[in-house]
C-alpha cells in the first residue's frame, strides 16, 4: 500500500503487521558452501520455493584446482548426497575398507596396541569415503544449477521476522519476504549473531596442517590416525597413490613449519607419516586451520534456522564436521517438508523447535566426545599413556564395542533422517 | 471472499494479542499444540485414503470443502486451508472468531470462521465432505443432537473424524489431574469426568445418528519422549472415530 492509498482511507494508518503478504521465498539461504548448497537441493527436491544468497560468484565457488583438501565422509552423509543427485556425479571417490588407529610417538612408530576397523563388520559397505573438494564443490554447484534454484551474489545485510516470515535486506538494498532464514554462513554466522544467540566455545591453541601428498606404494584403501603428543595425524586415502594429510601442532609450531619451504615442510612430516607408504612427495597446496570448538546456545530463532558450522565447529579429529553438517540438512529439511505436508506454518516457532531438539543433543555429544578424545590423546603422560594403550588393545579385542564405534563413526547410529537413509524427502 | 472482514480496525491490536495467545506453542494453549501435528497426521491420512489424494503434492486437498467445528483459534482450520482445503471454521464462542480471523489473515490465508454452532449449520442446509469434531463431543449437552446435526452436515461418501476422551480411571488420572490439576495445561474444570464417553458409546452414538464408524485410533503421549503418537490399541485415554455417511 502506498502512503497515499493509506492517506485516502478513512482508517488511518495501514496495520503494523504484514497482513496476508506474498512471499518471494519460501525459503532463503545465507551461504553457498557445501551445507549451504546441499540445504538448497534438499528443500528443492521437496518442492520449496528456495533461493540461494552466496557472496561469491558460482565461478570463484567451483574452481577446480587440486589443494589437497579432502573431506572423509560417512555412510550416511553418501546416502544424503546420493539421494540429492550429487554423488552419481562426483569423480575420483576413493573408497576406506579399513581404518587403523594407532598411539604413536614421532620418530618412535606406531605403538604395538592397535585399533583396526574393517568394512567387513558393518552389512553397508564401505566404511567411509574420501571425496577431494574440487570434486564436490563443482557438483553441487552444477546440481544447484540444475535444479530449480534461485542464485543471488550477495549477502544479508539485515533481516527481521515478524508472525508470518522474515524481511530480508541483501547488500545491494534489495529485499525478500520469506518465511524461514537459514543460516549457513559458517562458523563466524552473522545470521546466528543478529538473531541474538550466543555461543559457547574454546579453543585448542592447536591448529591443523592440512596438505596432500603423493606416494610410492598404493595405500590398500586404509585410512589410518596417529594419535601423537602435539595432536593426531589422519592419513585418509585418495585415488591412485595419494593421500590427504591433516596433522595438528600447537599453533606457535604449526605457524613456523607453515613458513618453511616444501622441502623443510616435508622433512618434519616424513617422521610422523612413517615409511609404510615408502617416499612421500606433496601433491598440492598447503592449509592451515586453527582448532577451535564452539557450539550455538540456540540453532533456531524466530524465523531462523542455523545449519552445519553455524551451529556447531567440531574438532575435525574424526572428520565430522561436515558430516555433521549433512545430518543437520538432512534432519532440517524432513521437519520443514513434514510440517509443509501436514499443513502447519513450516517456521512456526514449535516446529523449529523440532529441529533443535533433535540435532543440538547430537551435536553437544559429538563435540564433547571429540574434546575428550582430542585431550586424553594429545599427551604425553606416561600414565595417560598407558591407559589409552590398554583401552585401545581392549576395544580392539571386544568385538561389540569396535562395531559400536564402527557404526557411530559410519554415521550409522541414532535417530537417522529419511536423506541419510537413502530414501527422499 | 463474500465474508470480507467485518473486524473493527480499532479492535485488531487486541484480537492480534489474543491470536498471539492461541499460537503460543508455551502458552495456554500448549497441550493443543502438543497434540496437533499427531492429530493431524491422523485427519490428513484419514481424508487421503477416502478422498484417493497424494499427500506428497502440493495442497492435496484442493476441492474439498472442510468444515473445523470448535475452530477456537484455527489450529485445525489454517492447515487445512494451506492443504487447499475450502475451510468453514464454526464456534459457539462468538470472541474466537475475530481472533482466527486476524491470524489467518496475517497468515495469507482465506478462512470463512463463523460464529454459529453445527445445528444451525445443518438447518442452513450447509454440506461438507469432510467434517473436523475434535474434542467437541465431551462439551455438548446432548451428544445424539450434536452428532445427527454433524451427519445432515456431511455430504453422501463425506467423512467425519471425531475425537474425544475416554471414561476410565485413567483417563480421570490423565486428563483431568493430570492436565488440570498438577501440570496445569489446563484451566480446572476444563473437563467434566462424566460427560467423558468411551469408545463403545461413541460408536453406538455415531451409528444412532445415521453414520458409520470405520475406523478407531488412539492418542497416546509419552511423557519419555514428551510426544504423542498414533496408536491402534491404546484407546484408554484420547482417542478418535472415523466414520462415514454413506
Amino acid at each position: 500500500m502506498t502512503v497515499a492509498a493509506a492517506a485516502a482511507m478513512d482508517n488511518g494508518p495501514p496495520p503494523p503487521i504484514f497482513r496476508g503478504m506474498s512471499f518471494d521465498d519460501d525459503i532463503l539461504i545465507a551461504g553457498g558452501g557445501l551445507n549451504g548448497t546441499s540445504m538448497a537441493l534438499a528443500l528443492a527436491s521437496a518442492g520449496f520455493r528456495t533461493t540461494l544468497v552466496d557472496p561469491k560468484p558460482p565461478k570463484v565457488r567451483k574452481a577446480k584446482d587440486f589443494d589437497g583438501r579432502g573431506y572423509a565422509l560417512s555412510i550416511s552423509s553418501m546416502r544424503v548426497l546420493k539421494t540429492l543427485g550429487v554423488w552419481d556425479a562426483l569423480t575420483d571417490v576413493q573408497s576406506i575398507l579399513h581404518i587403523t588407529v594407532t598411539d604413536g610417538r614421532a620418530g618412535e612408530g606406531p605403538s604395538p596396541l592397535m585399533l583396526a576397523f574393517d568394512h567387513g563388520e558393518i552389512e553397508e559397505g564401505p566404511m567411509g569415503y574420501m571425496v577431494e573438494d574440487r570434486h564436490l564443490r563443482p557438483a553441487l554447484m552444477q546440481a544447484v544449477n540444475d535444479a530449480n534454484i534461485t542464485q543471488i551474489d550477495d549477502h544479508v545485510a539485515g533481516f527481521a521476522p515478524d508472525t508470518s516470515g522474515v524481511a530480508i535486506t541483501l547488500g545491494s538494498g534489495q529485499t525478500r519476504r520469506a518465511r524461514l532464514l537459514i543460516g549457513c554462513d559458517g562458523r563466524d554466522s552473522a545470521i546466528g549473531r543478529d538473531s541474538g544467540i550466543k555461543r559457547q566455545g574454546w579453543g585448542y591453541d592447536q591448529t591443523a596442517l592440512v596438505c596432500a601428498v603423493a606416494h610410492e606404494k598404493p595405500h590398500g584403501e586404509t585410512a589410518h590416525q596417529f594419535f601423537m603428543p602435539p595432536g593426531p595425524l589422519a592419513i585418509l586415502p585418495l585415488t591412485g597413490n595419494r593421500a590427504s594429510i591433516v596433522w595438528t601442532e600447537t599453533t606457535a609450531r604449526a605457524a613456523e613449519i607453515q613458513r618453511m619451504n616444501d622441502a623443510d615442510y616435508l622433512d618434519i612430516l616424513r617422521p610422523r607419516f612413517g615409511g609404510f607408504l615408502g617416499r612421500i612427495d606433496l601433491a598440492g597446496d598447503r592449509f592451515t586451520y586453527p582448532l577451535r570448538l564452539s557450539i550455538a546456545d540456540h540453532f533456531v530463532a524466530p524465523r531462523v534456522a542455523l545449519v552445519g558450522d553455524a551451529a556447531h565447529v567440531v574438532h575435525p579429529i574424526a572428520g565430522q564436521g561436515l558430516n555433521a553438517g549433512l545430518k543437520d540438512v538432512a534432519a532440517l529439511g524432513e521437519v520443514l517438508t513434514d510440517a509443509h505436508r501436514r499443513g502447519e506454518d513450516m517456521a512456526a516457532p514449535d516446529v523449529l523447535a523440532r529441529y533443535e531438539r533433535w540435532r543440538r543433543f547430537d551435536t553437544a555429544t559429538l563435540a564433547f566426545a571429540t574434546d575428550t578424545f582430542n585431550k586424553l590423546f594429545s599427551n604425553d603422560n606416561p600414565l595417560l599413556r598407558t591407559a589409552r594403550d590398554i583401552g585401545l588393545g581392549l576395544t580392539n579385542a571386544l568385538p561389540g564395542v569396535r562395531r559400536r564405534l564402527i557404526r557411530e563413526a559410519a554415521g550409522l547410529t541414532g535417530d537417522l533422517p529419511r536423506l541419510a537413509q537413502g530414501k527422499h524427502l | 471472499m463474500s465474508h470480507a472482514t467485518t473486524i473493527d480496525p480499532t479492535e485488531i491490536e487486541k484480537f492480534q494479542a489474543m491470536a498471539a495467545d492461541w499460537w503460543d506453542p508455551n502458552g495456554k494453549f500448549k497441550p493443543l499444540h502438543m497434540l496437533n501435528p499427531c492429530r493431524l497426521d491422523y485427519i490428513n491420512s484419514q481424508i487421503a485414503a477416502e478422498f484417493e489424494r497424494d499427500l506428497t503434492m502440493q495442497r492435496p486437498f484442493e476441492g474439498l470443502r472442510i468444515l473445523d467445528i470448535g475452530c477456537g483459534g484455527g489450529l485445525l482450520s489454517e492447515p487445512m486451508a494451506r492443504l487447499g482445503a475450502d475451510v468453514v471454521g464454526a464456534d459457539a464462542a462468538e470472541r474466537n472468531i475475530p481472533v482466527a480471523q486476524v491470524h489467518a489473515e496475517d497468515q495469507g490465508l482465506t478462512i470463512d470462521y463463523r460464529h454459529t454452532t453445527a445445528e444451525d449449520l445443518a438447518a442452513a442446509g450447509e454440506t461438507f465432505d469432510v467434517v473436523m469434531n475434535m474434542e467437541v463431543v465431551e462439551h455438548v449437552a446432548d451428544p445424539l443432537s450434536f452428532l445427527t446435526a454433524c451427519h445432515e452436515l456431511l455430504k453422501p461418501g463425506g467423512l467425519m473424524t471425531c475425537s474425544t476422551i475416554n471414561r476410565n480411571p485413567k483417563s480421570f488420572a490423565m486428563a483431568i489431574v493430570g492436565a488440570e490439576v498438577i501440570m496445569r495445561w489446563l484451566p480446572k474444570g476444563t473437563h467434566d469426568w462424566s460427560k467423558f464417553i468411551t469408545p463403545d458409546e461413541l460408536f453406538d452414538l455415531l451409528r444412532r445418528a445415521g453414520l458409520d464408524p470405520v475406523d478407531r485410533t488412539g492418542f497416546v503421549f509419552n511423557p519419555l519422549s514428551w510426544n504423542w503418537s498414533l496408536s491402534d490399541r491404546d484407546l484408554s485415554v484420547n482417542y478418535v472415530i472415523t466414520s462415514l455417511r454413506r
